[in-house]
Formats: C-alpha cells, structure tokens, sequence
C-alpha cells in the first residue's frame, strides 16, 4: 500500500544489518542502524570512507538485499520486488557514480527519461534547475565532469519524485557549482520534496540538512539537526588568543592552556580557555587586556564546529571498520531527537 | 506509453547512440561492406566447383549478409551490454521506472533494424555490381534471418556476462567470434567431411551462413528452408536465451 501521507515517516530503518562476504572474510557493513526521515525534510548521512552510507542509502533504492531489520520508504519496502517496482516511480536516485549514454544530447537523456514517468517534470524546466541551459543541445560525452552531474541529478529530478537520493552529489565540484548545488536542494525541498544526502563535506552538511547522522563502522554513532549534534549547543565555548608580547601564561588572569593544534610558528604562543561562562570570562579578559594595554592578537570565540564534532565522532575510527568491540560508542543522542 | 510505443522509443535512442558512435557504426557496420567489396572485387571471375560451378559472389554476397547480421546483433549486443555495465549506465536505468524487457527491446531492435539495413545494401550491391542473382524464396530467407537475429542477439547477450569489464569486451567478443567466422563458410565453402567442417557444425555460424545461402543457391528448388540448419540455430537461440536471462547483471562485480 502506498504512503502519501505526513503521519508516518518517509523512511523509517530499523535495526538494518547487512554484511558482505569476501575472501578477506567478512565485513558488517551494517550492525543495527535505526533513524527515521520525515515528510520534507533533509536528512545527511555521514562518515568515512567505508562506514556503511553507501551501503544503507543501496538498500533503500533497493539494488543491493538487506539480511535483517525493517526498512520502509514512503510505506513501502525496497526488499520486495512489487514495492520496489512501485517506489521507483516516486523516487529519484543520484548514484555516487555518474553514468549516462555519451553519444545522446542533454535533452535526448532527458527526454528519453521523462517518458517513463507518469507526470514528468518539463525538460526545459528541468535543464534550467539545474543551469544547463546552454548545454542543451551538447552530447554528454563532451560535459566536463560537473557538467555530467548536474545531468545526473537532472535524471533524478526528471520524473518529480516525491524523494530523492544523492549520493556524494558535489563530489568534485568547485566552489561556485556547489553553492549552485545547495540551492537547487533549497529549491527542491521548498517543492516538498524530501531529500537523503550522503557527503564528506561538514559546510554541506551544516548547510542543507534538517537532521544529520554519522555512521561509524556500521553504526550510528550520533545523529540529530547538525546545530545540536552529540551536544554540540551545549559544549563549552573556546576562547583563543595570542599571548600577548612579554606575558607569561602563569600572568594571565584566568588559567588557559597552550593550543595543542597551533600551527608551527605560532607554537607555545596561542592558548586557549575552554569555559562554560562565556560572558564573564570574556569580560575579564578583556577588562584584563585594557587595563594592561595588552593587545589580544587573533583572538576568536567558538564552539565547536560541525566539522569538529564530526571528527571526534570519528577519529578514532578514520580507517573503514574498526574489529568489533574496539571503539566506544560516542555522545550519542537518543534518536528520537529530532526538532 | 504502452509496450509497443516504448519499444519504439527505446528503440529510437539506440538508433541515435549507435549511428554517433564511430566505434559501433564502424565495427559493426562498415566492416562487412568492407569485407564485401574487397573480397568480391578480387574475386570477380572465380567459380566454385565444388558448388555446381556457380560464381563465387553468388556464394559470398549471401555469406556477408549472414556475417553483417552476426556483426550487428552479436558483437554490437555483447560489447553495448559490457561496456554500459562497466560504465554504470544499467545500474543508472535499473533506478527508473524503465521495464527490463523495454531496455532489451530496444537494444534489440536497434540491432535488427541494422541487420536489415545491412542485408538490403549488402544484397544490392551484390546484385547490381557483382552479377549476383536474386534470392528465391523470399519467406525461407526472412526467416533465416528472423532466427538468426533471435539467435545472435541472445548470444550476444549470453557471452556479455562472460566479459569481465569495458577494455575486456572486444577481446573475450572476437576470440569466439572470429576463428569461427572463418571455419563456418562465411568466406569460402568448408570442405565437406573436414575436421573443420565437423568442429564449425557444432556452433551456430555454419547453419546460420547455409539457411541464408539456400535461398540465393540457383540449383536449388522448392521453398529453399534448410530446415535442419534451422533447427539448430533455433536450439541455440533457446539455450542462449536461457544463459543470458539467468546471467544477466545489472552491476559491474567489483565487491
């Protein structure tokens, strides 16, 4: 049966387990993940080469058999031929490898595509969302490489799926054709549709999606809207400066610690104050400073950045799949935990 | 868009891809012209014994219209399906509402309409410049074509999931293809009772290349269907059907 409404959940996976086989042995590609995606939103998935995000966004497009758990995309399971003769034509796909016939044009591809779709989106307006206008009437094979995945999600768009996935969509893009790529998301999600993203790209991340998860060796290790992952509103604020000239730390008004991360010529010169009062820390800094006439070079006030908290998610785990029981699981947020 | 109307649409695309790439449209496509006007040019003024004395050409002409078929479906089908499933392209379509037997269709009929492109200019040439005569029996010849196109297209489709990737493809195509190509009488007669002849009657080439000489053989009588060629190339067109359906992968096995 399918599933239009907003009640349920556009995709809901639970305790999903898949594991591959290979001369090497095995590998647990999936060891129980579980999250859900509503109507609209957009979720990201995220982690490191080998964690398993491929993996779990091919058994929701359905090409690759799960071995156990519950997936169901909008009402309907992937596993199952039937379902998933009905899903792809609600469901957009963008794989993470672009694959279109060389020798047919821009238009050719798209129109040839749109006629397997009930209610495709008119190919003019499909070329314009994603700025190939002017390569309309080019052969693919003369595309530059972001050129041919812009047509690639051009394909995903063409039959007006009510969810689209794309994997590692701005992979190889400049700077320019990525913000161009964010705002296509924006666009599409302001049409309702719902989007499950992979990338390695944190400011992506932070950008487009509504709710994020990271995948750890088959796991997911944390996952909520990319402001709060694993308590990331709620960390400490980092206050970092350069010793100004002829201070000594111990002269400092406050107790800070040399920054472990300095580049090299600033080594033993930048400290850092890791403090949940920001405010009056600050204040006597500062206060501290111009009684002194000290000056506070580089001085910056964070908290810790997506990408930051991203890496100690997975830092320990930066090569695929760490052997089981070898990793402690990090803050993990109940999954529930969505805005 | 019912079946019919995206056959033909399928069709049409794979019309446009084959005719601009210059790799298929010259493999598969000049080449038996090639073949054609080299080998009938050298060998205007020869006679074949061995056949009741007819020209060469008479024999030849009818060899290349059975080899450009081959070209056409076999070596066309099984390079296409290897190279796309190399590139990721039938993965991409597997993702859309596009029907399995609606990609095949057309992949398959693209082949057909260039077999039958191929076995008009073949035989035009043929009887306007090298003195062929023209076939007898028109419905024995459709359907030696019929079935071998049915036949080569499976085959096609059976030995791409032999092909272990792209740069593989036209390796492993003509390493079948070739050698019995040249032990199946597609340009000379095999003689009869030879090791060769007994080694080709085994494969499909050598009862494929007979029931499309048949209808051009001027001592022939009757409705001119070499039924018992027929019947194998129809055998192997089933177990090659059955080869390619049950091999058939949409992905490239890198895992």
């Amino acid at each position: 049966m399918g599933q239009t409404g907003n009640s349920s959940p556009a995709i809901r996976v639970e305790s999903l387990r898949k594991t591959y086989r290979n001369r090497a042995g095995t590998v647990e590609a999936a060891r129980g993940v579980s999250f859900d995606v509503a109507h609209g939103e957009v979720f990201a998935l995220l982690g490191p080469n080998g964690a398993g995000k491929t993996t779990t966004l091919e058994i929701l497009e359905g090409s690759l058999a799960r071995d156990s758990g519950t997936v169901a995309v909008l009402g309907l399971d992937p596993g199952s031929r039937a379902d998933l003769n009905r899903l792809r034509k609600r469901v957009g796909i963008v794989l993470q490898e672009t694959a279109v016939e060389p020798y047919l044009t821009v238009s050719e591809v798209l129109r040839r595509n749109a006629a397997y779709y009930s209610n495709p989106r008119p190919i003019e307006e499909v070329i314009e969302l994603v700025g190939l206008t002017e390569k309309a009437k080019a052969r693919v094979k003369t595309l530059s490489g972001g050129q041919q995945r812009r047509l690639d999600v051009a394909l995903g768009l063409v039959g007006r799926p009510e969810l689209l996935f794309l994997d590692e969509p701005t992979t190889g893009f400049d700077p320019s054709a990525r913000r161009g790529a964010w705002a296509l998301v924006h666009g599409l999600t302001r049409l309702g549709t719902t989007i499950v993203l992979t990338t390695h790209y944190m400011d992506e991340a932070q950008a487009l999606a509504d709710r994020v998860a990271v995948i750890v060796g088959g796991e997911i290790v944390a996952q909520g809207p990319p402001d709060s992952l694993a308590g990331r509103d709620r960390a400490a604020t980092r206050i970092r400066f350069r010793l100004p000239a002829g201070v000594r730390r111990e002269d400092l008004p406050l107790p800070a610690t040399t920054a472990a991360d300095a580049p090299e010529d600033l080594r033993d010169q930048l400290v850092e104050i890791d403090t949940d009062d920001d405010v009056p820390v600050l204040h006597e800094l500062t206060g501290w400073a111009l009684r002194g006439g000290h000056d506070l070079d580089a001085l910056t006030v964070d908290r810790p950045s997506l990408e930051d908290v991203y890496l100690s998610l997975t830092g320990s785990a930066a090569t695929a799949i760490p052997p089981p029981g070898s990793r402690q699981p990090a803050a993990t947020q109940p999954s529930g935990a969505a805005s | 868009m019912n079946a019919a109307a995206l056959a033909v649409h399928q069709v049409r695309y794979e019309q446009k891809s084959y005719w601009r790439n210059p790799a298929s449209a010259f493999f598969s496509f000049a080449f038996p012209i090639l073949f054609l006007v080299i080998f009938a040019t050298l060998n205007a003024s020869a006679h074949l014994p061995d056949l009741g004395g007819i020209s060469y050409n008479q024999y030849y002409v009818p060899g290349i219209v059975a080899f450009g078929l081959m070209s056409a479906c076999y070596t066309n089908l099984s390079t296409t399906i290897a190279i796309r499933r190399d590139a990721g392209i039938l993965k991409r379509l597997r993702s859309t509402p596009l029907p399995p037997w609606a990609m095949f269709a057309g992949m398959v009929g693209n082949s057909v309409v260039v077999s039958v492109i191929l076995a008009i200019l073949v035989s035009a040439v043929g009887m306007l410049f090298y003195g062929v005569s023209a076939p007898h029996g028109i419905p024995a010849l459709l359907v030696a074509l019929a079935l071998g196109a049915a036949c080569f297209c499976a085959l096609g489709v059976a030995v791409s999931t032999l092909i272990p990737n792209a740069d593989a493809a036209p390796a492993v195509v003509n390493f079948v293809f070739f050698p019995l190509v040249f032990i199946s009488g597609t340009f000379y007669p095999v003689p009869k009772g030879s090791v060769l002849e007994r080694i080709a009657n085994v494969f499909p080439l050598v009862h494929f290349t007979r029931s499309v000489f048949a209808p051009f053989d001027p001592h022939a009588t009757g409705a001119r269907f070499a039924s018992h060629d027929l019947l194998i190339v129809a055998v192997w067109a089933v177990a090659a059907a059955i080869v390619g359906v049950r091999r058939f992968r949409w992905e490239p096995s890198r895992r």
